[in-house]
């Protein structure tokens, strides 16, 4: 990977796009990337659309403007298609991932025409079965590891397990179901992307 | 050894006070500021560091319970943005005219109205005379290196004046980025003990401060002051020499980027050098040659450095990330003009405003603008000198 990588979350007040945000450029630092994470600030209320970015590259980041052609799109509230352009600029090559249980051929209906790859993730399913309670972030940033290809599995594994291990010192209940959230999300989308590439190969 | 690391700007500089580990802090919390006094008094907190951190009802507290404590013989600091700087006005020159040597992390944000919390330099060009130091940053590294070489250069006795380091809100003071910080040994190492000469709380050598002065003698405080300015420029300097030894990295009054054989010249400041400077290489891919002119120190103004720095090529484009309300541009517009003239340098100039109130600079915006020199240039097509960019249509 060469190049810079852009990323741009979509999400609502409150749900942690911000967070998942920093999360992604503090598991990239760790493999040795130069990372941006950034939120683009309004006035912040509950529930109002938020937006926030990542640049990830293996040489140094100099450009502080926002993200207008991304790689990838990240969508943590599907309400959120029909008053948001999400797929706003998103290259054609690139693609989206959308918290939702609706399947891809579902949801492909709601993307203004976006042709390039969708996948979908029951974030919330997820989360209620590993944690207890509708967190989103975790089993969004493992989809978008997955999709980028910014490290493997083995590698963004050991190095959430470590950081959680730091950030719930205090309570290590919840890594257990963290980490389980993690690796389903992942296991989800991978299976998705196999599934693109037999479609291309047959 | 250097540490590397990921913070935002507000992050960094809160790690470099603690660093520093200066006296007293009084702090009054604004957006998008905030960050600063609450990381500072997480420090406190914890036990790492052991500055007495004073919570004060407003901005015009902070910087006057800072200016006691300075005159004090305390090595003081606070944070602040926009409306706080504004409502500090009156202290800001307090703190210069005695010469106090204060430290403020201003995380620049505009000022009213409409009422907004995002960036442009507006705050900070507002007290562009109030006699203070003014030096800016591109990204959170740069926040923090120039947070630590601040009170060297404050303190000086050649100086004795107050700085403010300056950095850009959100886009730098929330943006996480990599970073190198350099040992708590080593940064408390190049600080140093301060021991101020003359200070209130020295019954041995009583003074008066903040006194009253017949006109007999206070012009001469004035110039004293001015030349004091002055003096910072070459200390600023030295400084920076002294801080490449522990960092490695180096700064001047300013940054030149691809600028020696440059036809076209962006003049800026803040975090949308970086952006300018992605432009540039683009610009250059296509054969164009561009560069970017950086202003690190914004006071003293270096205007025989910047004139010598920008004789030689065909146009500048001065951005300005402010609205000076004066009717014939902004305010490095003016002063920027003024250099040239004053030194026969007779490059044609247009001076941008851009990015104001958090509108965003994008690397397509600053390549158009190049363009619009190049044509300037090239065909002599007429270009308004004091105009906006990204404005909507």
């Amino acid at each position: 990977m060469n190049k810079s990588i852009e990323t741009r979350w979509h999400g609502r007040g409150g749900q942690g796009a911000k967070t998942a945000a920093l999360l992604l450029a503090d598991v990239a630092f760790k493999t040795g990337k130069n990372v941006q994470g950034f939120p683009e600030y309004g006035p912040e209320r509950m529930g109002a659309p938020v937006t926030a970015y990542n640049r990830i590259s293996d040489s140094k980041i100099r450009v502080h403007s926002n993200i207008y052609t991304p790689d990838y799109v990240v969508v943590v509230d599907e309400t959120l298609l029909s008053s948001v352009d999400v797929t706003a600029g998103l290259k054609r090559n690139g693609a989206i991932i959308i918290n939702t249980p609706k399947s891809r051929d579902e949801i492909a209906g709601s993307l203004r025409g976006y042709k390039g790859r969708i996948y979908t993730i029951d974030a919330r399913k997820i989360s209620e079965e590993t944690l207890g309670k509708n967190f989103p972030n975790s089993p969004m940033l493992a989809a978008i590891v997955a999709v980028s290809g910014i490290m493997d599995r083995e590698t963004f594994i050991n190095e959430m397990r470590a950081s959680y291990e730091h950030k719930f010192a205090k309570k290590p209940e919840v890594i257990d179901g963290n980490m389980k959230a993690l690796e389903m999300a992942y296991d989800v989308v991978w299976e998705a992307m196999e599934e693109d590439k037999m479609g291309l190969s047959a | 050894m250097a540490i590397k690391e990921r913070m935002s700007g507000n992050e960094a500089v809160s790690y470099a006070i603690r660093q520093v580990n200066p006296d007293v802090m009084p702090a009054f919390p604004i957006t998008p500021s905030t960050e600063i006094p609450q990381m500072v008094s997480t420090y406190i907190a914890n036990g790492e560091m052991d500055t007495e951190f004073i919570p004060v009802e407003s901005e015009h507290s902070s910087m006057s319970a800072a200016i006691g404590a300075e005159s004090a013989g305390a090595r003081s600091l606070t944070a602040t943005s926009s409306a706080g700087l504004a409502l500090m006005w009156e202290e800001l020159l307090l703190a210069a005219s005695n010469r106090l040597p204060v430290v403020l992390a201003l995380v620049n944000r505009t000022l009213s109205g409409p009422i907004n919390i995002n960036c442009d330099h507006s705050d900070s060009m507002g007290a562009r005379d109030t006699g203070w130091i003014q030096i800016y940053a591109e990204n959170n590294q740069e926040a923090y290196d120039n947070f630590i070489q601040a009170y060297p250069v404050a303190e000086n006795e050649a100086v004795h004046l107050p700085v403010m380091v300056c950095q850009d809100g959100f886009i730098t003071s929330h943006a996480v980025e990599n970073i190198e910080l350099i040992e708590d040994c080593d940064v408390k190492g190049f600080v140093g003990e301060y021991n101020p000469e003359e200070y209130l709380l020295n019954p041995g050598k009583p003074v008066s401060a903040g006194p009253y002065s017949i006109s007999s003698y206070a012009m001469e405080a004035k110039k004293n002051q001015e030349t004091a300015l002055e003096n910072s420029k070459a200390v600023i300097l030295e400084v920076a020499k002294k801080f490449k030894k522990i960092s490695g990295r180096e700064y001047g009054l300013f940054e030149e980027y691809r600028t020696k054989d440059a036809d076209y010249i962006m003049f800026i400041m803040g975090s949308a050098a970086g952006t300018a400077k992605q432009a540039v290489d683009e610009m250059r891919a296509h054969g164009v040659k561009a560069g970017v002119l950086k202003l690190r120190v914004f006071r003293p103004f270096p205007a025989e450095e910047i004139a010598k720095a920008l004789s030689k090529c065909k146009a500048v484009a001065i951005m300005d990330r402010c609205e000076s309300y004066n009717g014939n541009g902004g305010p490095l517009g003016s002063e920027v003009t003024s250099a040239l003239f004053l030194n026969k340098v007779m490059a044609e100039t247009v001076n941008y405003i851009y990015g104001l109130a958090g509108r965003d600079f994008t690397v397509e915006e600053a390549k158009t603008v190049f363009n619009g020199l190049m044509d300037m240039a090239v065909n002599g097509t007429k270009l308004e000198q004091y105009q906006y960019i990204g404005l909507r249509k």
